[in-house]
């Protein structure tokens, strides 16, 4: 009841809050004011039934955390279906093969004749999900937060539209050195930046990839400006001609590829020493130096192996859509990123992959959706921070075998 | 050398940077209190301005005119920008309080793109031109080319202002609260102060300052849409830093210093790398002196 | 006791000053650690003893002062201003007073990253899943799992680790910091916390850690039976200075000491 009340309250607060900017519109143009009194009653409701909702699950987790509290070995953590998933190799091994399947037939089922839509759609939708990925190494893993990460993607793109249109390099040459580049600015830009704090390292590669996008703008006797660059060549296939539909499905294998090698490499690394120390970095600083972490060589690496990611995959992206401009690498485009990290989960592969996959197919397919696209995604991230800040996909624990030891080392879950 | 030129170019230096003075103000009173970017200051800014053209365009209509309008305006969107920063930390911090690091800086920034969305589908995304409120004065004809009857009323209002915080922190009860939270909240807390009442009156008073900041930018420039937030954001934040976050006198300088280099930059090489010149100074002076011009370095505890 | 003191000198500290702003957090203090010893440094609340710590681990620079280690088998070192990574690497490990595990990961993971310094699987030896990296990582495993074993922590090693109970938490810290093979563990608080039982049982651990891995140990510790029961040797500070050292029995009967201590509880 009194929660009733309290909600009753905030939908009439809210009301009042989203008054003159939902209500009221001045058309500047006509002189007239356009009064939207139907918006204010939706406020109402929907700000009553989101209070209740939001108090439901403060209290439920408030609960949850006591009960936590009261007992001192939580033994039991709720194993989530992926950390099942990791735990049995043979089912693990069964869907992976059959995603991978699904992943190669896919443009032969969605195309057919001249109709390669679809098979567009998901080139671009892939291409984000290598972004993904390699963010996820930079904040995911070693907690760097990096809000210019488009940047780096921005680089990769104009490489290979800069390297193709004044030296004539072919598609496979530049992908190698679009990755290269991407590297190279992350190294020669992390370099001093990497000391800093993680707030003021948040803000600084913002600030760089304003810089990177002003330049762009502006110095149109490199860049092409404003306009861009156009008539960047597609990928060659061994000197033949494709058509349109053979070029969309060809582009399509070589970005599942890059995915496949994308998750392949983050992996291994996520498993490896170097993966740990990026690992513990993000959960303690002081801690980590003092156990022989090398904070900024450590950093460095995965600022910069991420930012590889980028420049390669920019590659694609350029030779993907023909023509190339600002308007692609702006703070939006990396917000969006980084909404793909936090909704599957810091550090998680999987999460990642289908959190990139929904935040990008969602809008395409939901035409209605799109409008409301990044106020969705803004309001996603602060409500995954306050209810899920661990992800989608979470409680992955890695088991270790060890033969060395006689004891019963997995006799307890 | 041309003097007037460059006399010319530093009032506008300081004109502007007095307004990211008042910005950057939120900035860094919040990040004193609780060490949180604030990232979707901005936007509280950006929805001052834009409450403020409404109400404009509303009492325009109606008939009335002038510093009126400009008044009321000032005053709906104050209450408007505090209605929303008061608002903000609730949903968006308070909840996160004890969280590591990296949480509430990504709610911050998730906040601020929830924000701007929501301005641009409920009003518009295009850009709107913000009624001129303020009359040209006839005793500023002589200087006008250096200081414009807007500019005058923006250093006037920004002056009044400061001054109004600086006695608010100094004098009073609430003041003098939020300085003792700054100090140590664990310490406030057990001697009576009741610290989530200094942290909402934190943000208010930031948003008031920026809602200020707005209303006047828009009756400068002349227009508004729903991205301006970002940008000023950014350069207050960028204002903060380079006095000292925290420091409430850093702030001030840090966004002097801004506003003139700036306007230099612009006059003197390229306007169109104008916001370059902001963000490598922003650079710079985090890779050479992380702790501002006025801040302290601080050890962290171990 | 002193008996100790005739096997080789490991660490060696002298007129260690450290300035906050105006404040002298510590003020010249001198300390020196031998061969196989356990010495424990201890004070009032405050008297400066973690930031002596965090000046000799390289967390401060010290304001002045000199800090030499001298490892076995290894040449000596002047080691102020040094990053804390290079002196883990150099020999010296510690844990902190107000633990910090890396929660998120699980107890072996925690204990496998004091490995780090002690191998050398590059980023390219990773990604191609290199002999060598497999090798090293396999090394690390069975050498982090024994620890765990050592520190009673196996039959956890897959928890995460901030689900372990306080106790087990420090014991893990200690596991970790022995993971980086140190000649010189240093502890800070390690039974803060702790209840009698587990008091107990870290005394054993402690005195079992130097026994079998030959370590020299510097502990700071407010449990006075614990302190009493296992050091060699003591040091005493108070605001910043160092008051008193000695054997256990000679600071048991110190009148400096024992007014330094009387006077913090009168005050409390």
């Amino acid at each position: 009841m009194a929660n009733m009340k309290r909600s009753l309250g905030i939908g009439l607060w809210f009301m009042f809050l989203t008054l003159p900017l939902m209500v009221v519109r001045v058309n500047t143009i006509n002189q007239e004011i356009e009064w939207r009194w139907s918006n204010m009653i939706w406020v109402g409701i929907c700000a009553f039934a989101i209070a209740w909702l939001w108090q439901f699950s403060i209290n439920r987790r408030a609960n949850q955390r006591a009960h936590v509290a009261a007992d001192a070995h939580p033994e039991v953590e709720k194993l989530s279906f992926a950390q099942r998933l990791a735990d049995d190799p043979v089912l693990s091994k069964r869907v992976l093969l059959v995603a991978a399947a699904a992943a190669v037939v896919f443009p032969w089922l969605v195309s057919t004749g001249q109709n390669f839509y679809h098979v567009n759609v998901m080139v671009s939708a892939l291409i984000f999900v290598v972004l993904g990925l390699g963010l996820n190494i930079t904040v995911g893993l070693a907690g760097l937060l990096d809000l210019g990460y488009i940047a780096f993607f921005a680089v990769g793109a104009y490489t290979y539209a800069l390297l193709s249109k004044n030296f004539d390099l072919g598609f496979w040459t530049c992908l190698p050195l679009g990755g290269l580049m991407g590297m190279l600015f992350g190294i020669v830009l992390g370099f001093p930046i990497l000391r800093l704090r993680g707030d003021y390292l948040a803000i600084v590669t913002l600030g760089f990839a304003s810089i990177t996008k002003i330049v762009l703008e502006n110095w149109d006797t490199v860049f092409g400006g404003a306009a861009g660059i156009a008539n960047i060549p597609r990928p060659e296939f061994f000197g033949m001609a494709l058509d349109g539909r053979q070029k969309s499905v060809y582009t399509y294998y070589i970005v599942l590829a890059l995915v496949a090698l994308t998750i392949l490499v983050t992996n291994r690394l996520k498993n490896s020493r170097i993966g740990r120390a990026w690992m513990a970095l993000r959960e303690d600083e002081i801690a980590c130096v003092a156990m022989g972490v090398d904070m900024a060589r450590t950093k460095l690496s995965a600022y910069a192996l991420g930012a590889f990611w980028a420049g390669l995959v920019g590659v694609i992206f350029a030779a993907h859509n023909n023509f190339i401009n600002p308007d692609s690498f702006t703070f939006m485009d990396s917000a969006m990123i980084l909404a793909m990290v936090v909704l599957g989960g810091m550090g998680s592969i999987l999460g990642v992959i289908i959190a990139a996959l929904a935040l990008k197919l969602l809008p395409e397919y939901l035409r209605a959706f799109a409008e409301y696209r990044m106020l969705v995604f803004g309001g996603v991230m602060v409500l995954m921070m306050i209810f899920r800040p661990q992800g989608l996909i979470n409680n992955m624990r890695r088991k270790y075998e060890c033969d060395t030891v006689e004891g019963n080392h997995d006799g307890e879950k | 050398m041309d003097f007037e030129y460059l006399f010319e170019l530093l009032c506008g230096g300081v004109v502007k940077g007095s307004i990211y003075a008042l910005i950057a103000l939120g900035y860094t009173m919040v990040y004193g209190i609780i060490q949180l970017i604030n990232f979707a200051h901005g936007e509280v800014y950006m929805i001052g301005a834009f409450v403020a053209f409404i109400v404009a365009g509303i009492l325009t209509l109606t008939g009335y005119s002038g510093l009126t309008v400009l008044v009321l305006a000032a005053v709906v969107a104050v209450i408007y920008a505090a209605a929303y920063g008061y608002t903000l930390e609730k949903i968006a911090y308070r909840p996160l309080r004890n969280a590591p690091r990296l949480s509430p800086l990504i709610s911050a920034i998730g906040a601020s793109i929830f924000l701007m969305n929501y301005v641009q589908l409920a009003q518009t995304p295009d850009f709107l031109p913000f009624p001129e409120l303020v009359s040209d004065f006839d005793f500023m004809e002589p200087i006008s080319r250096y200081l414009s009857s807007v500019d005058l009323v923006i250093l006037i209002v920004t002056t009044v202002t400061m001054i109004a915080l600086t006695v608010l922190i100094k004098y009073t009860k609430i003041g003098k609260a939020m300085r003792a939270t700054q100090q140590d909240q664990v310490m406030a807390r057990l001697v009576g102060i009741n610290v989530d009442r200094v942290i909402s009156a934190t943000f208010i008073i930031g948003s008031v300052l920026a809602a200020i900041a707005g209303v006047l930018i828009a009756s400068r420039t002349g227009q508004i849409n729903s991205a301006i937030g970002f940008m000023a954001g950014l350069k207050a934040f960028t204002a903060a830093v380079l006095g000292g976050i925290g420091n409430i006198p850093g702030a001030v300088l840090g966004g002097l210093v801004l506003g003139i280099a700036e306007t230099l930059g612009a006059g003197y090489i390229s306007s169109a790398y104008e916001d370059v010149f902001a963000f490598g100074l922003l650079v710079l002076i985090l890779i050479l002196r992380p702790a501002g011009l006025l801040g302290k370095a601080v050890k962290q505890k171990v | 006791m002193m008996a100790k003191s005739n096997g080789k000198k490991l660490l060696e500290v002298s007129g260690l000053t450290m300035d906050f702003g105006g404040l002298r957090a510590v003020d010249s203090v001198g300390l020196d650690i031998f061969e196989g010893e356990i010495v424990a440094l201890i004070g009032p609340n405050g008297a400066g003893k973690t930031t002596f710590f965090n000046c000799v681990t390289g967390i401060y620079e010290p304001t002045a002062g000199e800090v030499l280690i001298h490892p076995p088998g290894g040449t000596s070192k002047r080691i102020n201003g040094m990053k804390p990574n290079s002196i883990t690497t150099l020999g010296m490990a510690r844990t902190f007073q107000n633990i910090r595990l890396f929660p998120a990961m699980t107890v072996l993971e925690n204990v496998m990253i004091g490995r780090h310094c002690r191998t050398s699987t590059t980023i390219l030896d990773a990604i191609l899943s290199s002999r060598k990296a497999a090798r090293e990582e396999k090394e690390t495993i069975d050498k982090s799992y024994r620890l765990l074993e050592k520190v009673g922590l196996a039959n956890e090693a897959d928890e995460f680790s901030r689900n372990l109970s306080y106790g087990a938490q420090r014991r893990l810290e200690i596991a970790r910091a022995m993971a980086t093979d140190p000649f010189l563990l240093l502890l800070d608080e390690p039974a803060a916390g702790m209840n009698p039982q587990e008091t107990h049982d870290l005394d054993e651990l402690i005195v079992r850690i130097r026994k079998e891995d030959k370590l020299a140990i510097l502990l700071i510790e407010h449990d006075m039976k614990l302190v009493m029961s296992i050091s060699d040797r003591i040091y005493v500070m108070e605001y910043g200075k160092e008051i008193a050292q000695g054997t256990p029995r000679e600071i048991k009967e110190n009148p400096r000491v024992i007014e330094a201590y009387l006077g913090e509880e009168a005050h409390a």
